[in-house]
């Protein structure tokens, strides 16, 4: 008898330390990041982009990597919210809730999900050898764009999901069609867009393996589409191989601008969300 | 709207196909048995040994879901059993970030922290020399990495069971701990093993944090303080040059095809049973 009681004290005890231990790597993660990255952090890093003799410990910033992130996050988000946002009505207002298509889809996009970001940007330096492209900004988005959607669909649609019937049948019988039904939708699954956008720009920003032979690497801010684009993740990596000590502690620099936008990005996606909550029945 | 959607449906196809077709000229020189049986790698001499990058990516998949399968059974647990909900909001706030820093940082942090570890700390005890930058680092920067995924899903499946198993459970005089081990454990375990083999889907296809921190070798490494070299790390070292040498560009598309088939597979099995599994409890 007293037994159990010893085991269920065991197993808690265990439980608290294992949790713990996650918030220990965390706050791990984030102090070597910190103290190796925060003495060598300036101005200059953030707001020049790199001189000649960057690599070798020369002056400048990594101002191209974060602006060649910024477009491509942006670009990718937009292009991904418009092809997204039509699956995730039709699977939801068209389809029935047992159809096939419906299953099929949502397996299909899990998948997707789980697929590697190099297997993704391997499929994607093939089509554009194919099309004869070269590295670009536009391929970087492209292939980002492949990446996000399938997250971008799967968190909408689990708000999707949640719907209320009776809403969609109190829009038809105002005399809406299915099509009209989209501003009422919209309006309900605003926070499942919210969430699925953070979440998309956050695997979006940190992605190293996709745009490595997509959108390439460069000193300069890109103009257009067609020229090659630096990324924040690359840019670490990069700094991190050289031999020289200055350049690695301007790596470990970057990793920490990388790791400030990440969570101004999920804290300010966390209120936003918050904000759209308000029209949710 | 329905053409897009199957559009994006066939996405997967067409992924499969591309890089399929893109690997046959090496199949039609060797056969699939020699590709992953034979420890070569001399892309130059036109040997393509697979085996020393299935036997690393197999390696570090291994150590990190051994290493993190228990924290994040344990940590789920408590926070669907036990916790109280301020503690699980913070809880949940450090997973979050956690799932979000990006891989190459925690590349950073393995070259950091956990390889320095390793060649100063642990290995001495064992080996007579080593890097740090070895199998080891490589499975434990990934386990932490599959940590958020896995304790997610658990906390989703075990939230899935009802109430009443529990309430039958205790009521019978069981401890709570009786009721996580003989109910919810036991009610679960499809789903535990389906996450299990997300959680090495997702760590079989993780490029730039176990390139940072596994040493690239191409060798069949024979203890946790060797280095390997993975499959996603031989696409991504060796894609700059890989239009100069024969086959080469077959190769590697071969390495992304064998990761596509494997996490295809793990990926729509286990999927299935989690539908399943939550249609089942609904």
């Amino acid at each position: 008898m007293k037994l159990k009681f010893i085991e269920e004290k065991i197993a808690k005890l265990l439980m608290i330390s294992s949790a713990i231990v996650v918030f220990a790597f965390v706050a791990n993660i984030i102090y070597t990041i910190f103290l190796r990255g925060f003495p060598a952090l300036n101005w200059e890093m953030i707001s020049q982009i790199p001189t000649g003799g960057y690599y070798n410990g020369g002056g400048g910033g990594i101002l191209n990597a974060i602006t060649g992130s910024l477009y491509i996050v942006l670009g990718s988000t937009l292009l991904g919210l418009l092809i997204s946002i039509p699956v995730v009505f039709y699977l939801n207002v068209y389809l029935k809730k047992d159809s096939k298509l419906a299953y099929i889809a949502r397996l299909a996009f899990d998948v997707l999900f789980g697929i590697p970001s190099i297997v993704y940007g391997a499929f994607a330096f093939t089509i554009m050898i194919y099309l004869g492209m070269h590295t670009s900004l536009g391929g970087g988005i492209l292939v980002i764009t492949l990446l996000i959607i399938p997250i971008f669909i799967r968190s909408m649609d689990e708000v999707a999901q949640q719907l209320p019937k009776d809403l969609l049948d109190a829009t038809y019988a105002l005399g809406a069609t299915k099509l009209e039904t989209i501003r009422v939708v919209l309006r309900q699954i605003a926070p499942g867009i919210a969430t699925a956008t953070l979440l998309s720009v956050g695997r979006a920003i940190g992605d190293a393996a996709g745009v490595m032979f997509t959108a390439g690497f460069t000193d300069s801010i890109p103009t257009s589409f067609s020229q090659p684009a630096a990324t924040l993740p690359l840019s670490v990596f990069f700094q991190l191989s050289s031999p020289n000590a200055d350049v690695q502690d301007r790596a470990y620099s970057a990793a920490l601008i990388l790791i400030f936008i990440v969570l101004v990005i999920s804290i300010s996606g966390r209120l936003i969300t918050n904000y759209f909550s308000k029209h949710k029945i | 709207m329905f053409t897009i959607t199957v559009a994006a449906i066939l996405l997967v196809v067409l992924i499969g196909l591309g890089l399929y077709i893109k690997s046959v000229p090496i199949f039609n020189q060797y056969s699939i048995w020699q590709l992953i049986s034979s420890s070569e790698w001399k892309p130059g001499q036109g040997k393509f040994g697979f085996l020393p990058f299935i036997g690393g990516t197999i390696w570090i998949t291994l150590i990190a879901v051994v290493l993190s399968l228990p924290f994040a059974l344990l940590t789920s647990l408590f926070l669907t059993e036990y916790s109280k909900s301020w503690v699980r909001k913070w809880v949940f706030t450090a997973l979050d970030i956690l799932a979000g820093i990006p891989s190459v940082v925690y590349g950073v942090w393995g070259t950091l922290f956990v390889v320095p570890w390793i060649s100063e700390k642990l290995a001495p005890n064992f080996v007579e020399y080593s890097t740090g930058y070895t199998v080891l680092a490589g499975g434990i920067v990934l386990g932490v990495m599959i940590l958020p995924l896995l304790i997610s899903l658990f906390v989703e499946i075990f939230s899935a069971v009802p109430r009443e198993f529990r309430d039958a459970s205790l009521s019978l005089g069981a401890t709570k701990w009786q009721t996580c081990k003989h109910v919810i454990l036991r009610k679960t375990f499809p789903g535990i093993l389906a996450a299990v083999i997300l959680a090495v889907s997702r760590a079989f296809g993780e490029t730039i944090a176990v390139l940072m921190v596994c040493g690239n070798l191409p060798e069949l490494p024979h203890s946790l303080f060797d280095s390997c070299y993975p499959l996603p790390a031989l696409i991504a070292n060796n894609y700059g040059e890989m239009l100069s040498v024969p086959m080469y560009e077959s190769a590697l598309m071969l390495a992304a095809f064998l990761l596509f088939i494997v996490v295809f597979i793990f990926n729509a099995s286990s999927r299935a049973v989690i539908y399943r599994i939550e249609s089942r409890f609904k």
